[in-house]
């Protein structure tokens, strides 16, 4: 580290610790507002607690809707952060060192909303602990064939591991706040960074902990979203009952996760005046990346699309052509635009690459891949096997006040957390940083001086 | 005297310094700490051997085995009996299997990390807080007083911004 270098990590403290240590108007206005909204979602919750699902548009024949859209939604979401940070961090990309915490954050919070919305969909949400194995004095306990209870194992599984892969690298950068802080801050920030003193064992064993977590996150992530299809694909239920249904779930959640990624990489970049260090390279690594899932994805629906039309199954069939012609045409066209159409130039053309035309595909993908989950839920129900069990589903205010108060939650957490961590890693992009040992010049210095390792 | 420390700007520096203490005055128990990691050089390469992998795996087979009794053990002792399907149900049991198998794992890991990094812990009189503005400390915790000024001599060899004693 030269001198120079301790201005680099000077003016790194500097700058990404601003958020933390200064707290503007605007800071207190947007936590007013989304507060607002989150409160009217918890009360709009509690009326459908008090009045009952009769409130709502859910009725016979389909019973899992809005609700349940936004649970696979923000499951899918939270596949952004630990899933991409886990493989970069595997593959050593030195771009990922901006990026991982961003990412890993939207994963916590997004995890933490979708898994809230079984709880909102439950009637009686006093009653979730069936889901959880524990010796009844009534000797029942829950059924572990029932794809509820995998979910049950496998979310939990996954938040708690998330929530310790976003925690441990973030206790150097408490030590980091311990140092510059004066007061209950200090004092708050001296508990929150466990005594971390930078000993070379520490940082050792960080790593290596790092780098275990991160080898066992990924099946993990990929076991979550699997098992979230296996909610729909173990039943018999026409266009449910699919083997696709894992891979394309789990292609489809790192496609919505990385898009969210760039959207809020942007809105961060934007209002943190984070221009240094959110660069254009990342967003131009993340859009290729975006790019690929949009391939993917289209090559999944594909297969589902024409499997099922070749099979010709008449249940099946009145599924196929109320995505592809009927009542719900008009949202499955909309999807197809939004997830494959409008991205693929925008991202394939190397001409039209920017922040900005990375940031407008991501917004597109996100709406798409909503109404993708969405036209995998609601069509099925709708058109079951005999057409005496056909019905329609139309959302009401309380489920469309719960969803909106849903993404008001995720920015209020996001702005909430900017006041207690810095939002990208400091020690990560230091130790990115540093020309006096890397430089090949000073490392050949230092390999004859018998100084490196 | 409870402690003697060097604050360094380059990490060539540090090393100077941890040289002289290891070679010239032949102490074994240096500290070193930085705000980063340094693990391209030899005075931050201290202290690399680690079971964590294989207490990892350890942690992923007792979540296996804690597991398997969860699913098979209760779904004996408490049967749910359907038509045509079995008490003991593998397929399914498997991903329960698996989830705990790798929460085991993810656990056995992050209690090492606490237990061999020795988190959390009080911060010792050697630290300094110039650390976390990007200085590399190099020192001694409890020196005998006969060392000071050969520890002393050593820390300056790496020409350091401050060299500080803490009674």
């Amino acid at each position: 580290m030269m001198p120079e270098t301790l201005a680099v990590a000077d003016r790194l403290s500097r700058d990404l610790l601003r958020p933390v240590f200064q707290t503007t108007g605007k800071f207190y206005a947007l936590v007013v507002i989304l507060g607002v909204i989150v409160l009217s979602g918890l009360a709009t919750w509690g009326y459908q607690i008090y009045y009952g699902f009769g409130v709502t548009g859910y009725n016979w024949p389909v019973y899992w809707a809005l609700h349940e859209t936004n649970f696979v939604f923000w499951i899918g979401i939270s596949h952004a952060g630990t899933l991409i940070s886990a493989i970069l961090r595997l593959v050593n990309a030195t771009w990922r060192r901006p990026v991982t915490r961003c990412a890993e954050i939207i994963t916590a919070f997004a995890l933490m909303i979708g898994a809230m919305f079984p709880l909102i969909h439950l009637g009686r949400p006093w009653l979730a602990f069936y889901l959880i194995p524990y010796p009844s004095e009534r000797g029942i306990w829950p059924n572990y064939r029932s794809p509820l209870v995998w979910d049950f194992f496998a979310i939990n599984t996954y938040l708690l591991s998330s929530l310790l892969f976003l925690a441990l690298p973030m206790i150097p950068d408490f030590a980091l706040i311990r140092d510059r802080a004066t007061g209950w801050r200090k004092k708050v920030y001296a508990r929150l960074s466990l005594g971390w003193q930078g000993t070379p064992k520490q940082w050792h064993r960080l790593e290596t902990a790092m780098h275990i977590m991160a080898l066992a996150i990924l099946p993990i992530a990929v076991s979550v979203h699997t098992i979230v299809s296996f909610d729909f694909s173990m039943a018999v239920v026409p266009m449910w009952h699919s083997t696709i249904f894992g891979p394309y779930f789990v292609a489809g959640a790192i496609f919505s996760g990385i898009a969210a990624l760039i959207i809020v990489m942007a809105v961060l970049r934007r209002a943190f005046h984070l221009e240094s260090y959110l660069l254009p390279l990342h967003f131009q690594n993340l859009g290729k990346l975006l790019l690929l899932m949009s391939l993917l994805w289209g090559y999944f629906v594909f297969n589902e699309r024409l499997t099922a039309w070749y099979g010709n199954i008449p249940h099946e069939m009145n599924v196929f052509w109320s995505t592809q012609t009927g009542e719900y045409a008009p949202l499955f066209w909309t999807m197809v635009l939004c997830n494959f159409v409008i991205p693929f130039p925008l991202l394939a053309i190397r001409r039209l690459r920017s922040v900005t035309t990375a940031v407008l595909a991501s917004c597109c993908v996100v709406v798409g891949m909503w109404l993708e989950r969405f036209l995998i839920i609601v069509p099925s129900l709708s058109r079951k096997s005999l057409p005496y069990a056909w019905g329609s589903y139309s959302p009401e205010w309380p489920e469309i006040v719960i969803m909106v108060a849903s993404f008001a939650a995720m920015a209020l957490l996001y702005v909430l957390i900017s006041k207690v961590v810095p939002l990208i890693s400091i020690w990560e992009l230091k130790a990115g940083e540093q020309p006096a040992a890397h430089s090949p010049t000073s490392v050949h210095e230092a390999e004859t001086a018998g100084e490196l390792r | 005297m409870k402690a003697i420390y060097g604050l360094y700007e380059t990490p060539r520096g540090a090393q100077r310094a941890f040289n002289g203490l290891r070679e010239e005055v032949q102490v074994r128990d240096i500290t070193v700490m930085s705000s980063e990691p340094l693990e391209e050089w030899e005075f931050a390469s201290q202290d690399r051997v680690t079971f964590m992998p294989w207490i990892a795996a350890g942690g992923a087979a007792v979540g296996l085995i804690s597991a398997y009794l969860l699913t098979a053990v209760t779904q004996q002792t408490w049967p749910i009996r359907t038509g045509g399907m079995p008490i003991v149900s593998n397929w399914t049991n498997m991903i329960i299997l698996f989830e705990l198998t790798m929460l085991g794992a993810v656990l056995a890991t992050v209690l090492t990390l606490l237990f061999t990094a020795r988190l959390p812990a009080k911060l010792p009189k050697i630290y300094d807080p110039a650390v976390s503005d990007g200085k590399i400390l190099v020192g001694v915790d409890a020196p005998a007083d006969s060392q000071l000024a050969s520890i002393e001599r050593a820390l300056h060899s790496g020409h350091p911004i401050a060299v500080h004693r803490k009674p």
